[in-house]
């Protein structure tokens, strides 16, 4: 019984808000869809809210990382946003910082980070 | 296999992990005894990262196993006590596995170094052709 990621777009941003307890394989679909969604939506900016997120291990850090590192192939840039506290922690000690992946405290954050991105982008696209 | 598991002593319970399913019901048993024992949130947080590092790694490396999991006491401390148990390959090279970075599939090679990392207590048994056993304990300060 897998249900999948709902994926949001507003605007020019996909939002992901993640509210069930992640299994390996309902992360795997959510990288897929993403990469899907991004391309059929032309969509410039991906928020991911790990608010509801009690833990994060190896293999959602690297979905993380992983999307990160797609998105911006696909001209799309990634925020991950509501990390809690003791998350950071646990996964500084584990080994995974996370360098490639942008970071903002709050939704909101995360959203003015990608509006500022969008009116530095050459108007021709 | 040589050497003695640590066993949780009250009440302990055993959980398959034969499923993807399972590794995130081990995780939350995990969690509700961490919460049991008054484990901080930071020191849940990383039990239970621990826990399904260990989890995933008994499912796709040693081919699916148990954790058994329970509550433990030493002197006047309690804790919380994860064991990972398959009859898989085992470990040809444990300080190779237990390197950051090392990885004989296609993962992040963190889990196991990582894990250990996260707890206070860990003890890794491991025999080629025979299996592996991965203990965790993390006690309340
Ligand atoms: N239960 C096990 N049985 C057999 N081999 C194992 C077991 N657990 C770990 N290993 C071996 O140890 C290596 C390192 O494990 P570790 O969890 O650190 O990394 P990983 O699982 O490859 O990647 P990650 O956990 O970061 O996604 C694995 O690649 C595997 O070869
Ligand atoms: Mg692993």
């Amino acid at each position: 019984m897998t249900e999948r990621v709902p994926v949001l777009k507003i605007g020019d941003v996909l939002l992901v808000s993640i509210q069930v307890e992640l299994e390996d394989q309902v992360v795997l679909e959510l990288q897929d869809d993403l990469a899907a969604r991004i391309v059929e939506s032309g969509a410039t900016g991906v928020v991911i809210d790990i608010t509801a997120v009690e833990i994060v291990d190896s293999f959602v850090g690297r979905m993380l990382a992983t999307t990160a590192a797609i998105s911006r192939m696909l001209d799309a840039q990634t925020v991950v946003v509501g990390m809690r506290p003791a998350v950071a922690i646990t996964l500084v000690e584990l080994g995974l910082s996370l360098g490639g992946v942008r970071t903002a405290l709050t939704l909101e954050k995360g959203l003015d980070i990608l509006a500022r991105r969008d009116t530095t982008r050459p108007a021709q696209r | 296999m040589t050497g003695l598991a640590p066993v949780p002593d009250t009440g302990h319970e055993t959980v398959p992990i034969s499923s993807n399913d399972d590794v995130v019901r081990a995780r939350q048993l995990v969690r509700s005894l961490a919460q049991r024992c008054k484990l901080s949130l930071v020191d849940q947080t990383k039990l239970v990262t621990a826990a399904s590092e260990l989890a995933r790694n008994t499912l796709v490396y040693g081919g699916g196993g148990v954790m058994r999991v329970g509550l433990v006491r030493r002197d006047s401390r309690v804790g919380v006590t994860a064991v990972f148990e398959d009859s898989g390959p085992g470990i040809p090279d444990v300080d190779q596995a237990l390197t950051d970075g090392w990885t004989s599939g296609g993962g992040l090679g963190l889990g196991l170094s990582g894990a250990r990392r996260l707890v206070d207590d860990f003890t890794l048994d491991t025999e080629v052709g025979s299996g592996t056993q991965v203990a965790v304990t993390k006690w309340a300060r």
